[in-house]
């Protein structure tokens, strides 16, 4: 017997009022953050996730570090009151580690590295809220942590869960729906349309699987747009708290 | 491509839309759970031509509303609450009811909540072509959308939902109604709110919502079938807007159920048992419920310790005390003969009708005298009911339950059918399983001698019946429509024509669909051109669904190749089309003695998918190499193009392989079909399958126009008949195999479980008391032998006979998805095969074209549907085909006896008076009133039932003894009468007067005349 819960009614509604295609409200604030070099905090639908960045930096511990490219270091922590059910996990918890090394490997590509040898870049995720899609959001966050800090990257990378009720498949999975359906997350590079990420823990028919890959990588595009009005609009506030004002053209610089 | 979007949720709205709430986990920790929900302004109201809402997607509500109604000639809509749905299904699904319903999400939820085949029905009642029903999502919608208040209870906060939703309606239908200038101002259809509950109509009346009650809306219904809609109400809820008059001061007949925590608690602690509760259909006031952790039934005994159950409740049952165990009654008690006293409004009124009282108590005394015996039975009484099973039931009226008043004809009746007074009457179910319903009616004169559907709502501690209401009249008793429209009522079974979604998804062409000229692609891909093999069809006599022919033929290197052809069904019935979901609902066609009820539309059932000889027919084809010793060498699979060269019935077959002069190569073919048939059967019957027996027999039908039956006779088996079944269990084993292979997780099994050793407790105990015979159950091939032993050397039938209680015994089979149980519980008891499915019948079985699907994507020509990658999906489907499976099996036999009783009346009629029709039988049971016996040659069960006490029982030994002093015995010598004895019985039909009911009667003949007992 299925859960109490309608995955997808007749009426085309999921359980929160989306509809299939419909991603949960995403809010994404780069506001500094203590001494961070760069820092986001992404929200999607009950989902939040902080991410700061440290780096580059000297290694803190020589064996670190590599002669030829920067190293990187992901440290994710989960807040106890994350979930419903307060639950303290340690930095040994094995799923937090594998999380920590999906992130870091997703990243390994598309962070030009080489530029920073002998040196580290810190990425330190903390899950404030948990409802679904976790990784899409750590990795989302650290896209635009990254950003944030000024380190070079190659594209963005936007992640995005898709799963399949029955037939009918969906985006942005909530709690629920998670446990619920088979899922996959899928990270892609927007501009070069490569993909840099799939994990799927549960099991999906092959066939399904190239629908919803395809899904998936088509709303990246949507997040990254997204992405890219939120680090515009960061830089012009920043720029005008810089006292720069609106900018002014060359030539009415020469009148005055 | 699909539009993505991102749903943005303003923060501002938190409070409405996030939703906050603790929830106790089964390890009883508290939860805090976040959920968020997004509010929008694209859920459509539904109605046609609404300037702001986007309808154009389904068929939407009448722009004006229903205008026929007596208090809103403006038109107006109905949107019931939840206990509309809850409390009235039955009128909501009358046809009579034609008013548009709004269907909000909140009442969805809710009904979904209290109950899920309510829910069911009311997803088929949207679903419905004759209703117009929209369903608004009022959740979602910004407008509509409300959160709990504080101190407000679930219940509170939906039905505020509702009205607001209402509200909203009312409202958005005057916006978009513009008034032009110059014009009258438009008509503004109402949308009238519809509860039973007091404080919600008053609230609504305050903030100005139309609002009506469920009888007030009816009974200024337009047509004269209000008086027909108001007996369809139910009365369960009577006393919520009319309070009944005889509430306070009844006494309670039956225990009170234990509360929700108690039950729990007991059967945490194993004090209390949950299961289904049976009755018993020789003893009305006795039924037993198997409980998992006991090895035999529990009995229950009496009304009280009864307490209310209705055969196929789950209930929870509490144990007496092993002093109190007793072994199931011996005596027959008809509930008919009984309470034939027993009048509805006596019983309304509880006066205590001591006569009743003392016969029920003089029959449950009966069975506890029996409580000393060693093998005593656990008893016990039910104290909480977990489900109620409670369909609609198929009944009749007592004429002499009718105030006399009535009862004087036609006319007196048909005036006061229409006078509208309320009368209480019990309604007989045909079953006697069920107790009878009690019911208020306004049209009892006109339902006498009707058979009628009712339904169940409550039963009260303080009532000795259950209370229900009138649904509908099914048609005159006795008359076949109605009677077979009762049975399929009774048994579930869908009957209604296929509409006109379903038979959309048939090809276009029509019946003059036809295999396309060879090519390369189309419908031609990836199939294999098998026209030019002689394939052949051999089927019962008038056989219309031809799904299976055969074709064998000697290969060059001394095997043989034989091929079993199923008609390609999957190749028109899709996935996931209207036609698959009906399909699937139906999960099997039903025989009926004189109708098939159809699985799939008759197009493709009896023409495009059948088999016919002569004509191009797309199959699935299982061909195999065989060693002449019937050894698979190998198997292949392939979708093809066949022309059957000829159809014939069993018998022709057989006429023509027992005819030595010919030779023809259709002949040559059945005849090597035969040869590895024979050494089939003998290898799987070597390896320990049953070779069981049911009591089959034929209805003769007189001819088309009057489906009289002439005669019954019993079914004859040929050689041809073993031919056919052998080649299909081949193809069965040989695909199950091949989809198991391929889907561990999915494919579509058939399983039969080993029965328990204890079932075949009695039965071994009969045979050797009676008959000196062992039956060694330890395996099914001991089983097989030890039948082969069980014979008679006088009587041949007897060995049948025990064949046929030996497969009562048995569990039925089952189908299963192969990812849902061990694999080591896969095998086939019956057949004794490790692994089994259904592939041979798609027309008639769903299961099949599930396989069909399996296999065709196993071997690679089609991808597999995504529905049948699913584990939980094949279970949920496995579940209503086996349901059905079972439904339509009963049906088919409760149709076989319906004629049977029909055959004898005709004739004990040919006969004349007095020279009622005789038939051999045996004794199955004994009781200490009577005897269980089956007539061989009719293929019926029947009671013999004597009068008076004058019989001695002997329950150890299962014989009853008269004594030589009675007057029925010629020769003062005692007769005794055991189980598996050979009487002879006089079976009459025997009509009651009142009900009009037939009924078979057996008496004794022989070794005694019983009328006298």
């Amino acid at each position: 017997m299925a859960s109490r819960i309608e995955i997808l009614n007749d009426g085309g509604f999921r359980s929160d009022g989306r509809r299939q295609y419909e991603l949960r409200d995403l809010a994404i604030d780069l506001s500094q953050q203590a001494s961070a070099d760069g820092a986001a905090t992404i929200t999607h639908g009950l989902t939040q996730v902080m991410v700061s960045v440290f780096g580059p930096r000297e290694a803190k511990m020589r064996s670190q570090t590599m002669h030829d490219r920067a190293n990187i270091n992901v440290e994710v922590s989960v807040a106890a009151f994350s979930t419903g059910e307060r639950r303290k996990r340690n930095r040994g918890d094995k799923r937090i580690l594998e999380l920590a090394a999906t992130i870091k490997s997703t990243f390994e590509p598309v962070i030009q590295t080489s530029l920073y040898p002998r040196s580290q870049i810190d990425i330190f995720v903390q899950v404030l809220e948990q409802d679904g899609g976790l990784l899409q959001a750590c990795i989302n966050g650290t896209t635009l942590a990254l950003a944030n800090a000024g380190i070079p990257l190659i594209d963005f990378v936007c992640a995005v869960t898709g799963g399949v009720h029955l037939t009918a498949p969906m985006l942005d999975l909530t709690l629920i729906e998670e446990n619920d359906v088979p899922h996959v997350s899928v990270a892609v590079l927007p501009k070069t349309g490569k993909v840099t990420l799939v994990t799927m823990e549960t099991r999906l028919h092959v066939e399904r699987f190239e629908e919803i890959f395809r899904l998936a990588g088509q709303a990246g595009k949507v997040i990254h747009a997204e992405f890219k009005r939120a680090l515009r609009d960061r830089t012009t506030t920043l720029v005008g708290a810089m006292g720069a004002g609106p900018r002014i053209s060359a030539e009415e610089e020469m009148e005055y | 491509m699909v539009e993505i979007t991102i749903r943005k949720r303003p923060h501002s709205e938190a409070v409405i839309s996030t939703r906050k709430f603790f929830k106790k986990t089964a390890r009883g920790k508290v939860v805090k759970v976040l959920r968020e929900r997004y509010l929008r302004d694209d859920v459509a109201c539904g109605i046609q031509s609404c300037a702001s809402c986007d309808n154009s997607t389904a068929d939407p509500l009448p722009f004006a509303g229903d205008t026929q109604h007596k208090a809103f000639p403006d038109g107006h809509y109905i949107l019931p609450d939840t206990n509309v749905f809850l409390h009235q299904m039955d009128l909501m699904e009358s046809s009579l009811f034609k008013p548009p319903i709004i269907l909000l999400q909140t009442v969805m939820d809710e009904v979904r909540h209290r109950s899920i085949p309510l829910y069911n029905r009311l997803k088929a009642l949207v679903r419905m072509d004759d209703k117009r029903v929209w369903v608004f999502y009022n959740e979602y919608r910004s407008e509509t959308a409300i959160i709990a208040e504080e101190d407000e209870s679930p219940n509170d906060r939906n039905d505020r939902g509702i009205r607001k939703a209402a509200e909203w309606y009312n409202e958005h239908i005057k916006l978009n109604r513009h008034v032009v200038r110059g014009q009258p101002p438009p008509k503004l259809p109402a949308v009238v709110l519809m509860t039973e509950d007091a404080a919600n109509k008053r609230k609504a009346e305050e903030s100005g919502i139309p609002v009506t009650s469920i009888r007030q809306y009816i009974s200024l219904f337009p047509e004269a079938s209000a008086a027909q809609l108001l007996d369809l109400l139910s009365n369960a809820e009577d006393n919520v807007l009319e309070p009944r008059v005889t509430g306070g001061g009844k006494q309670a007949l039956y225990a009170e159920y234990y509360d929700e925590s108690m039950l729990q608690a007991g059967l945490a602690t194993g004090n209390l048992y949950k299961g289904h509760f049976n009755a018993s259909s020789y003893n009305y006031l006795q039924g037993s419920v198997m409980v998992h952790e006991l090895p035999k039934p529990v009995l229950l005994i009496g009304r009280e310790n009864l307490n209310r159950a209705v055969h196929g409740d789950q209930v929870i049952i509490e144990l007496f005390d092993e002093d109190k165990w007793g072994v199931e009654g011996d005596e027959v008690v008809d509930q008919e003969s009984t309470l034939k006293d027993d009048d509805a409004a006596d019983s309304d009124e509880e006066e205590e009708n001591d006569d009743v009282l003392r016969k029920e108590a003089d029959a449950v005394r009966a069975s506890e005298a029996k409580a000393t015996k060693k093998e005593a039975q656990p008893t016990g009484r039910v104290v909480g009911i977990v489900k109620r099973n409670w369909r609609p039931i198929v009944c009749h009226i007592d004429a002499t339950a009718l105030p006399s008043s009535s009862t004087f004809g036609s006319a007196a009746s048909s005036t006061s059918a229409t006078s509208l007074s309320t009368q209480t009457l019990l309604a007989h179910p045909t079953s006697t399983l069920l107790p009878r319903i009690r019911i208020r009616t306004r049209q009892g004169p006109a339902l006498v001698g009707k058979k009628i559907l009712v339904a169940i709502d409550s039963w009260h501690a303080t009532s000795r019946y259950p209370d229900g209401h009138f649904v509908r009249v099914l048609g005159d008793v006795g008359g076949e429509d109605a009677e077979r429209e009762g049975l399929m009522l009774e048994y579930g079974i869908s009957y209604g024509a296929f509409g006109s979604a379903i038979l959309g998804c048939l090809p276009p062409e029509g019946d003059k669909w036809v295999v396309v000229p060879k090519s390369e692609d189309g419908m031609w891909k990836g199939r294999e051109d098998l026209r030019d093999l002689t394939i052949c069809s051999i089927d019962p006599p008038n056989c219309q669904d031809i799904d299976d022919a055969l074709h064998a033929r000697p290969l060059p290197n001394g095997n043989i190749e034989a091929g079993v052809h199923i008609a390609d069904v999957s190749n028109f019935v899709l996935a996931d089309t209207p036609m698959d979901t009906e399909a699937a609902a139906r999960g099997t066609t039903v025989y009926l003695v004189d109708k098939r009820i159809d699985m799939l539309p008759a197009l493709l059932g009896t023409n495009l998918c059948s088999l016919r000889p002569n004509v191009e027919r797309l199959a699935f084809s299982a061909i195999w190499e065989l060693t002449p010793n019937a050894e698979i060498v190998n198997v292949r699979f392939t979708k093809s193009v066949i022309r059957s060269k000829a159809a014939f019935t069993y018998e022709e077959a057989q006429i023509r392989k027992d005819n030595p002069a010919l030779q023809d190569p259709l002949t040559t073919a059945i005849r090597l079909l035969n040869t590895l048939a024979q050494k089939l059967k003998a290898a799987r019957m070597a390896a320990g399958a049953l070779n069981l027996a049911s009591p089959e027999v034929k209805i003769h039908l007189d001819s088309a126009e009057s489906s009289d039956p002439i005669d019954v006779e019993q079914k004859e088996l040929r050689e041809t008949n073993s031919l056919v079944e052998e080649f299909m269990l081949l193809a069965n084993i040989s695909v199950a195999r091949k989809i198991f292979d391929a889907f561990p997780a999915t494919a579509v099994l058939r399983r039969h479980l080993p029965p328990p050793q204890t079932n075949f407790d009695k039965l071994k105990d009969i045979l050797k008391k009676r008959k000196g015979l062992t039956l060694d159950v330890s395996s099914s091939g001991a089983l097989a032998e030890s039948l082969d032993r069980c014979v008679d050397a006088e009587e041949p039938a007897f060995n049948t006979l025990v064949r046929i209680m030996a497969t009562r015994c048995m569990l039925p089979a089952e189908y299963f998805g192969a990812g849902s149980v061990g694999r080591d519980t896969f095998g086939h008891y019956g057949l004794a095969s490790d692994i089994y499915t259904h592939f041979t019948s798609p027309i008639r079985r769903y299961a099949d074209v599930l396989a069909h699907r399996q296999l065709a994507a196993a071997i690679g020509y089609a991808p597999l549907h995504a529905s049948l990658h699913s584990k939980a999906n094949v279970e949920r489907i496995l579940e209503v085909v086996n349901r059905r499976h079972r439904m339509a099996q009963m049906a088919g036999r409760a149709s076989v006896e319906y004629y049977v009783g029909l055959a004898l009346k005709g004739r004990n009629e040919r006969q004349g008076r007095g020279q009622a029709v005789t038939e051999e039988a045996f004794v199955i049971r004994t009781f200490r009133n009577g005897l269980g016996v089956f007539v061989t040659k009719l293929g019926i069960e029947g009671l013999v039932m004597f009068k008076r006490d004058l019989t001695e029982f002997d329950a150890d030994n299962y014989c009853v003894t008269i004594p030589g002093s009675s007057a029925a015995v010629p020769g003062n010598q005692d007769v005794v009468i055991s189980v598996f004895d050979k009487v002879v019985v006089k079976i009459e039909v025997e009509t009651d007067k009142n009900t009009q009911k037939g009924k078979v009667k057996m008496s004794l003949v022989q070794p005694v005349d019983s009328s006298s007992l």
